[in-house]
């Protein structure tokens, strides 16, 4: 992010703890209009912990900051009404409803005549959810239900939506398709805060990215640097002795 | 472990009580309802709060004891002692029938269950003939020893209340036992309790008819008290009363029914006598503030008052360190164990449409590490359960030592020598760390229920916990052997499980994850220990995340991706196979 | 057995399996979106059936008061909860949900008593009393506890069976009441005769069963709460907050057991606690249809009455015995059909 721009996310110094066992620490990141942010890393490296933390799914211990308010006291539903949205990673669909149902909950918030906007906006960059409208989402592809998970959390406007590992269990030509939306979502105003594994991808299309190993962030700057760093290839395959030279 | 002095001091108080000049009569009746409540507040206390199963249905095995007495002594002159083995008996084949069919049932079933048959057998006392109907039976003899006749309520009192000191021995004594411990892992869940061999259905049904036995005792002694049965005490709401006092005194300790009883029964008693006054309204306001009452303990003191007072009392009991130079037997290795030690031969397993694990085979030879991997959802724990008979699969062949082994159950697994830790910590937080490892010798000791709660299996106790010492030390955790699971780390738990299943005396290690939450230093003692336990002729397989760890450690890497083996093959190889690398960091999309 | 009395007897259970499928689908849809076992749904028949009796005799219900004083207790919670943050608007919106509604509802009652006001209102009194308990007492007692396990809300459930049962016997005292029918009519067809009243519960439990239908396929706040059974975290995650879906659906099942009430009181005789095995025979249904399934409820509901109907005629010392021990063979098949599954991810 540019110094000069204010942060639409700002999370400084956050502490996310099960029990005793802390699983993130002392983690602090920034989220700029527009823009588009991955953290990646390795497995158990803490992503989804931090991102649930974020939506305020689990405790925070540090401060974190949207639009410039402080949100670490509100709960989920307060911070989905101030234009937070998440993507879980098991998605949570409302399985025994049909596709334009749960999209018409995404819009639980928001206006009747907003959220006929909404559907507008979401079935043009879905073509497909719009052919399934009337199908069950349980019944749904994984792809598909990718898509209506994403779909869903766009109904509500939001102005960062935080996507956990869109691309888990997806096959590669499905996973294109769903990182070719999150490019197309920057343009139509929404940031996004990314996590994936699959982490050429995410590199591909973000600005910058943060690299997490053990529950800390080990690495952050432009994607393009951080996409030809090798300790990040070592991160996840453990053979730390062999690039530490690297940085 | 039970401690002698308190319990001592306790029954000389309670002996001593009714010798007090001035004690009102009207206290000792209200002793006297005090310890029959507690016998039935101990029996739930073992059920539902240290095996988690939920009964509303107490009262009605009181009706079974008290009945059981009232008709034999009453239509056929039958002596009240000769009645009380066959009203003990009459109460546990009850619990066999209905605890055949309900502790089958699971979650929230089985205390709806417990409610209907409540019912379903008040209405049962309340209109059968040869039960009196409504009126009950009235006109039962009182106990007598010679030619002392137990009429009034000092005398049963004694009756009552060693019947109580006994039944809390006892059931101290078997908490603190072999079977004491597999009931305690009841209330985890099944899955760990199975991994280490114990028939969890056996368990329940165990627990089940001892908390009926202990109703039946109580409604024994009850007919012969007042002298009469009828309906009323033994209906659902009677029920619902002995699990709120299981509740108020805290539902995980023996002791906890007692004071439970000690509380509830006093507080009904001021509370019928003053509440009339306060409010001259007419009966049952006691149950308002009794509903009342038990929806704030439940939202402010959900675990009761016992553990509360215990965490206040200034000295905290010591604990025995067992005689580590106590063995147990160790397990007789087959000649051919040298060879391959597990063979899994296209397993596969579907749930639904998905195929969590696609025709997967490898090999674990005897003395080796092999590390199985592969990126969130590859199938790796799934795989894990297929082996160690939790889940069923849908194909294929797993084979121990050349031994089919697909679809047997987890106790079978256990006994073939594959000990396993799980992904999900799946310890008892309120058990210390011992008896917890100890859980992990279930198999290698013989006592039962009874043997133990007579303490007649201390000898084989002592070798199961000097067992599980050892196992402790081994891994490094000796200063943490007195501590509750619970207040351990993360990573600590892990090792934690380790041990315990080192106590199944393996011939494979199962672990999952075991490196998670350790610090580095951690790591390095734990792949320290994983190295020395291979050289000794130990087989692990491990699932693992933390790559560093694997590399240095696994002899062999078994790499999955969708469900699929993509790689296998040493360390170096795996590092630099470009499927492996692809499946981990993705393709450029 | 000769086929007029049979017929008697299925139109007997009809009728009662009818109240038992309304009561059925109440407990369904409360376990559904709070995972409450509602066991006080048998108080909500009684205080509804006994609150209409009392009023149609021109008695102010105790009822009423109750309403005040439960509101009263979850405006302090509101309060307690909200201290840090007390913004007027929300102090304001609790003050009148809280106070202002069953005051008004507790004035109008005792304005309306002994001025003898047509059935409708009194019905509407009833309806407004026993809905304000029912959305305070999810407040007071399951708001708070909603994080914790079924078992323990269970346990909390019964111990709202007690203390509401014991008010009711404070209210309503120990004798039984009836009261006056909703309609008079009567006619024959062949051997049977059909009360008005009779045909009242089977067109209410119909316009029920397709207004629950409607509600929940088709208005946003319906959907909601069906999203809210189904996926709790997805349902916050697009804003439906627990607390809402948890009000609604406690002032739909309140709602449902005081128009139960009403419409079985002009014909048996209710005391304080017969509603309690009257929700449990709702329950028998409920659990049949796995706690999940409305048409399976519905039809188990029907059932339930006519087995009930058959054994108070043939067995009827035993009836109660009998529609209890039915729930042991289902209770036994659920469970083998679907064991409890640990959760064990990959």
């Amino acid at each position: 992010m540019n110094p000069g721009m204010s942060a639409l996310l700002s999370v400084s110094d956050a502490h996310v703890a099960y029990g005793k066992v802390e699983a993130v620490r002392s983690v602090s990141l920034e989220v700029g209009d527009n823009e588009i942010v991955t953290i990646i890393g390795a497995n158990g490296a803490g992503k989804t912990t931090l991102l649930n933390a974020i939506m305020g799914i689990l405790p925070l211990r540090g401060r974190v900051a949207f639009a410039g308010d402080d949100i670490a006291k509100l709960e989920i539903e307060d911070r989905v009404a101030a234009g937070l949205s998440l993507v879980p990673e098991h998605r949570e669909l409302f399985a025994t409803m049909n596709v334009e149902d749960n999209l018409q909950l995404g819009a639980f918030r928001i206006a009747k005549a907003t959220a006929a906007k909404s559907f507008a906006r979401v079935y043009t960059l879905f073509p497909r959810l719009k052919e399934r409208r009337k199908q069950l989402a349980g019944t749904l592809s994984g792809g598909e239900q990718q898509m209506l998970a994403m779909g869903r959390a766009l109904m509500g406007a939001p102005r960062l939506l935080m996507l956990d590992e869109p691309s888990l269990g997806l096959a590669p030509i499905v996973v294109a398709d769903i990182f070719r939306t999150i490019g197309e979502l920057r343009a139509s105003g929404v940031s996004v805060l990314l996590i994936e594994q699959n982490a050429q991808a995410a590199l591909q299309i973000a600005d910058r990215a943060y690299v997490m190993e053990l529950g800390e962030f080990i690495l952050d700057g432009p994607a393009k640097d951080i996409a030809t760093n090798q300790r990040v290839a070592a991160s996840y395959l453990g053979f730390q002795h062999e690039a530490t030279s690297v940085i | 472990m039970p401690q002698r002095l308190p319990i001592i001091v306790f029954a000389l108080i309670m002996a001593a009580i009714p010798f007090i000049p001035a004690v009102p009569p009207f206290w000792i009746v209200l002793l006297d309802n005090i310890g029959l409540a507690a016998l039935v507040a101990m029996g739930l206390v073992l059920l539902t709060g240290v095996g988690g199963l939920t009964s509303f249905g107490q009262a009605a095995f009181c009706g079974f004891g008290a009945y059981t007495t009232a008709v034999l002594t009453t239509a056929y002159g039958v002596s009240p002692w000769l009645t009380l083995p066959l009203s003990l008996l009459v109460s546990g084949i009850a619990a066999v029938l209905l605890g055949l069919i309900t502790v089958r049932l699971s979650g929230h079933y089985l205390p709806l269950g417990t409610l209907a048959w409540g019912l379903g057998l008040f209405y049962l006392f309340s209109k059968l003939e040869f039960l009196g109907r409504n009126d009950g039976i009235s006109a039962i003899p009182p106990l007598s020893i010679g030619s002392l006749r137990m009429i009034d309520p000092g005398t049963i009192y004694f009756a009552i209340w060693i019947a109580v000191l006994i039944c809390a021995v006892l059931t101290l004594n078997l908490l603190d036992s072999r079977t004491g411990r597999a009931i305690r892992a009841l209330r985890r869940g099944h899955i760990a309790a199975e991994a280490f061999g114990v028939q969890t259905p056996r368990a329940k049904l165990l627990v089940f008819i001892y908390a009926a036995v202990l109703a039946g005792l109580s409604g024994w002694l009850y007919a012969h008290f007042q002298r009469a049965a009828n309906p009323t005490p033994f209906g659902a709401h009677a029920g619902i009363e002995y699990l709120f006092i299981a509740v108020v005194g805290g539902a995980g300790y023996v002791w906890g029914g007692v004071l439970g009883a000690g509380i509830v029964v006093i507080l009904k008693e001021i509370l019928q006598s003053y509440l009339p006054y306060l409010f001259h309204g007419e009966g049952q306001l006691e149950t308002i503030v009794f509903g009342i009452l038990l929806v704030l303990l439940l939202q402010l003191a959900p675990t009761g008052v016992w553990p509360w007072l215990m965490a206040r009392l200034p000295f905290k009991p010591k604990r025995k360190r067992p005689d580590t130079s106590l063995t147990l037997p160790a397990r007789v290795r087959d000649a051919d164990a040298a060879g391959v030690l597990l063979q899994i031969d296209r397993a596969r397993k579907q749930f639904g449409g998905v195929i969590a694990v696609n025709d997967v085979s490898f090999d674990v030879r005897a003395g080796e590490i092999v590390a199985l991997i592969g990126p969130n959802g590859a199938g790796k724990s799934t795989t894990f359960n297929l082996i160690t008979g939790v889940l069923t699969s849908s194909g294929g062949t797993i084979s121990v030592l050349g031994r089919k082994i697909d679809n047997a159950p987890p106790q079978q697994v256990a006994k073939l020598g594959i000990a396993r830790t799980f992904q999900h910590v799946k310890l008892v937080p309120d058990m210390t760390v011992l008896e917890n490892v100890a859980i992990g010798a279930h198999l290698r000791g013989h006592a039962g229920a009874l043997s133990s709660m007579f303490r007649l299996d201390r000898a084989d106790e002592a070798r199961l916990l000097a067992e599980a010492a050892r196992q402790i030390e081994r891994v490094g955790l000796a200063d943490q052997i007195d501590q509750l699971a619970g207040s351990l780390s993360l990573g600590q738990q892990r090792i934690v499980e380790i041990a315990r299943a080192l106590c199944v005396d393996p011939m494979l290690l199962l672990l999952d994850e075991p490196a998670a939450g350790l610090r580095h230093m951690e790591k390095q003692k734990l792949a320290a220990l994983l190295r020395q336990l291979r050289d000794g002729g130990m087989s692990v397989l491990l699932v693992e995340h933390d790559m560093g760890f694997v590399m240095d450690l696994a002899d062999r890497i078994v790499v999955l991706d969708f469900g699929t083996k993509i790689a296998e093959g040493k360390p170096e190889a795996i590092k630099t196979n470009p499927e492996v690398i692809k499946a981990y960091l993705g393709a450029v999309a | 057995m000769n086929t007029t009395i049979m017929l008697f007897l299925v139109q007997d259970g009809i009728t009662n399996g009818a109240i038992y499928a309304l009561l059925g689908l109440a407990l369904v849809l409360v376990f559904a979106v709070t995972r409450v076992i509602l066991i006080p749904q048998g108080e909500f028949v009684t205080y509804g059936a006994l609150t209409y009796a009392s009023l149609s005799s021109g008695q102010v219900p105790g009822t009423a008061r109750l309403a005040v004083a439960m509101g009263i207790v979850a405006f302090c919670l509101d309060l307690f909860a909200g201290r840090r943050s007390l913004h007027p608007r929300l102090v304001g919106r609790a003050f009148a949900i809280n106070i202002i509604l069953p005051v008004v509802i507790f004035a109008l009652t005792s304005w309306l008593a002994g001025r003898h006001p047509p059935i409708a209102v009194n019905i509407a009194l009833s309806l407004s009393i026993v809905a304000a308990i029912g959305v305070f007492l999810y407040r007071i007692v399951f708001q708070p506890l909603a994080h914790t396990s079924v078992l323990v809300l269970l346990i909390a459930s019964v111990g709202c069976h007690l203390a509401l049962q014991g008010f009711g016997l404070v209210f309503f005292g120990a004798e039984g009441q009836r009261g006056p029918t909703i309609a008079d009519v009567a006619f024959t067809l062949g051997p049977l005769r059909f009360t008005g009243q009779s045909i009242t519960v089977y067109a209410i439990t119909i316009a029920f069963i397709v207004g629950l239908w409607l509600f929940f396929g088709l208005t946003l706040y319906g959907k909601a709460l069906r999203a809210t059974a189904i996926n709790r975290l997805g349902a916050r995650l697009v804003g439906i907050r627990t607390t809402l879906s948890g009000q609604i659906a406690f002032l739909l099942a309140s709602v449902i057991g005081a128009i139960s009430g009403i419409l079985i009181v002009p014909i048996t005789t209710l005391y304080y606690d017969t509603g309690f095995l009257i929700g449990l025979k709702g329950f028998i249904a409920a659990i049949i249809g796995g706690l999940v399934s409305y048409p399976l409820t519905a039809v188990a509901a029907l059932v339930v009455g006519t087995v009930e109907a058959f054994s108070s005629f043939y067995a009827s010392n035993f009836k109660e015995v009998i529609v209890f021990t039915l729930i042991i063979p289902v209770l036994l098949l659920r469970s083998l059909a679907a064991p409890a599954v640990e959760e064990e991810k990959d």
